[in-house]
């Protein structure tokens, strides 16, 4: 009697997870595949997918995810890293700059969105401050689609101010559970500070590093709400032309055909770096 | 030249002192032991030195620099830590490689050096694991092999083999003693084991609470501890202490313990003298209580209670009076537990202390 309430209990604590990531995930996600997949007659069918590739913005919507991807990424993890190794240096207002970096994560990504277009629009408070510098004398036309570049320029600085915080947040959580002892350790025998953050601190943040990588790149392909907001259709994202053809073209079967195939990057992406960063059995844990 | 000189090291956590005013003085060369119960500052004291924790008052000098502001890299260190701190991420060789390899030593030096003590500390078959697949006893002696393979003129050790077998840490010892005469570092040695402390230290220094509470060389913390802690803390087992009260009259002073009268060495009659009618602690070891045949002078009468043999000796545990006394007898001893016996003082190896301190009495020196 008493061993099988002790087998049933921990299966009976993650009983209301299970309905919430049941809800919630599994059958939105059942959904989408039977939208992608489904011909109007119920049967399977790859003409969704079909459709979308032949859609004249496929490409470039592809085109834009993967330039954000790799022009965001790197970006922002090496800014979240030097921001969490200062803030966890615990130095004089430490607390306040980390309340300054957590800003973004308590807003949402439209918002962000609109508050990056009050500040790069042609009469935006940018326009505004290099005008009374006397930088430019006409207003710099940063959301151009003559300008594409300077546009693509604008999202890669407001997505990065929108989620490096989350990366950050990750990396220092990490930080903070390494023991000091190994901190000390490379200091006594000698390590300068860039010589231990390469050879201590980093290997063993390797962890959370991985946790951040997955989180900010699943971000990344999800993109849209920012780049909508700054950009429009000028620049359009995968996760925008799902939207899109859900919203604008009353197309469910392609909207989701879009889901799926980010979905499928998704998960290819956590593939790699689950197996880049993959740490041996041995290394893992500290003593 | 590498002397260490702690002046006034005051260090406070919270509301503990973990280092009231500690003056320290330790020669180019010597093997310093810090020995003292859990708590009472001896990793404090080594993480002031190794530039760790930063003091709250005092100055710290390594040689003739004053390097209390200085970072723990530029102090010149090697130190074997507490909590070992062996990264887990590296394979056993760049553990105790890592030092020489933050000097930017040669590759063919760093190797014949690691291999040099692993082959010390018997890590040579484990060079290529990680820590994850050691024991807490191997890690250990990464720590200690990362430590000395750097040469460091000072060399802290923090109980460097509180985590190894008996006999695996018998033969550390002796091994890091013998390294100790070869390399002559300025070594600080923590530990709580005072076998490994008399066994090791060119001086012992004895901490509690914060202070240090006598620092001598081994012989003389064994044979003269300076106070009731000292005595009770450093032997196996410890100093027996018991109640007395002194009479002095025109033949000199005695000490009365339960109804005998012990006749203190000459040495102390002065001293003894002069506290006529106080009441004192006598403190002896276990080995300087001998069981005499009969009633003479300097006995007492005991109870044997518990009779241990311990291979070299036997082990007595006597009611004296109320007291509890442990007094170790040859193992050919004739002894049955509840016999009642004559215990003899040697009163040339008795401790006198203040009743009321258990400051030791100093002898007057004639
Ligand atoms: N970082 C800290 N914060 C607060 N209190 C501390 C800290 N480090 C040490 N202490 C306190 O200071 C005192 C001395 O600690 P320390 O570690 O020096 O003792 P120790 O002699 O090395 O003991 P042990 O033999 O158990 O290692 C203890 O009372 C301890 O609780
Ligand atoms: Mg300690």
């Amino acid at each position: 009697m008493r061993v099988k309430s002790e087998t049933i209990l921990p299966y009976s604590l993650l009983v209301p997870t299970l309905i919430f990531v049941i809800l919630l995930i599994v059958v939105p996600i059942g959904q989408a595949f039977l939208l992608a997949f489904q011909a109007p007659d119920s049967s399977f069918t790859f003409a969704h997918f079909q459709k979308m590739a032949n859609d004249t913005s496929f490409g470039d919507a592809l085109r834009f995810t993967f330039l954000l991807l790799i022009f965001i990424v790197p970006m922002q993890v090496v800014l979240a890293i030097i921001m969490a190794l200062l803030i966890h240096t615990r130095f004089k207002g430490h607390t306040l700059f980390l309340y300054i970096y957590a800003i973004p994560l308590a807003i949402s990504d439209l918002a962000a969105g609109i508050a990056w277009l009050s500040i790069f629009t042609e009469r935006g408070y940018l326009n505004s401050i290099l005008n009374q510098l006397g930088i430019f004398d006409k207003p710099f036309l940063f959301l151009s689609y003559q300008n594409l570049p300077a546009m693509f320029g604008t999202i890669v600085v407001a997505e990065s101010w929108r989620a490096t915080a989350i990366v950050m947040t990750i990396l220092l959580a990490g930080l903070q559970v390494i023991p000091r002892d190994y901190f000390e350790a490379a200091d006594v025998f000698g390590a300068t500070t860039l010589k231990r953050t390469l050879f201590v601190v980093l290997p063993l943040l390797r962890p959370s590093l991985q946790n951040a990588l997955i989180i900010r790149t699943i971000f990344a392909f999800q993109t849209f709400a920012v780049v909508f907001a700054l950009a429009g259709r000028v620049i359009p994202v995968l996760a925008g032309e799902s939207y899109n053809w859900y919203v604008a073209n009353r197309n469910p079967n392609i909207a989701a055909a879009y889901a799926v195939l980010v979905l499928i990057f998704t998960v290819a992406a956590t593939w790699f770096y689950l197996h880049f960063f993959q740490t041996s059995a041995a290394e893992a844990g500290y003593d | 030249m590498a002397g260490i000189r702690f002046q006034s090291i005051r260090k406070v956590f919270g509301k503990t002192v973990a280092a009231d005013s500690v003056s320290l003085e330790i020669r180019d060369g010597e093997f310093m032991v810090l020995l003292g119960p859990s708590g009472c500052g001896k990793t404090t004291l080594l993480r002031c030195l190794a530039g760790l924790e930063h003091v709250d008052g005092g100055r710290v000098f390594i040689g003739d620099r004053d390097v209390t502001d200085r970072a723990p890299r530029d102090r010149r260190i090697a130190m074997v830590f507490q909590s070992y701190a062996v990264f887990p991420h590296l394979t056993v060789f760049d553990n105790i490689a890592f030092g020489l390899k933050m000097q930017g030593r040669p590759r063919d030096e760093i190797k014949r050096r690691v291999e040099e003590s692993a082959r010390l500390l018997e890590l040579t078959d484990f060079l290529k694991r990680y820590p994850a697949q050691l024991s807490g006893g191997q890690r250990q002696r990464v720590a200690v092999a990362r430590a000395i393979v750097m040469q460091a003129a000072v060399l802290l050790m923090d109980e460097p083999l509180s985590n190894l077998d008996a006999l695996l840490r018998l033969q550390m010892r002796a091994e890091l003693k013998r390294l100790h005469q070869e390399i002559k570092a300025t070594t600080i040695y923590v530990t709580h084991d005072q076998v490994e402390a008399l066994s090791l230290g060119d001086r012992i220094a004895v901490m509690q609470s914060g202070r240090i509470v006598q620092c001598d060389v081994p012989m003389n913390i064994y044979d003269y501890p300076a106070n009731k802690f000292v005595g009770g803390f450093i032997g196996t087992p410890p100093m027996n202490f018991l109640p007395g009260v002194v009479h002095a009259n025109g033949d000199g002073p005695t000490v009365v313990v339960g109804e005998s009268h012990l006749a203190p060495a000459p040495a102390f009659a002065h001293a003894l003298s002069a506290k006529n009618g106080e009441p004192i602690l006598l403190g002896i070891r276990p080995e300087n209580l001998t069981l005499a045949p009969n009633q003479q002078a300097n006995t007492i009468r005991a109870r044997v209670r518990v009779v241990e043999p311990l291979g070299s000796h036997k082990l007595l545990t006597m009611q004296v009076g109320t007291e509890i006394s442990k007094v170790s007898v040859a193992p050919d001893q004739r002894v049955a537990p509840n016999e009642d016996v004559w215990l003899h003082f040697d009163p040339e190896k008795i401790r006198w202390m203040d009743a009321a301190t258990g400051e030791a009495i100093s002898a007057t020196v004639e």
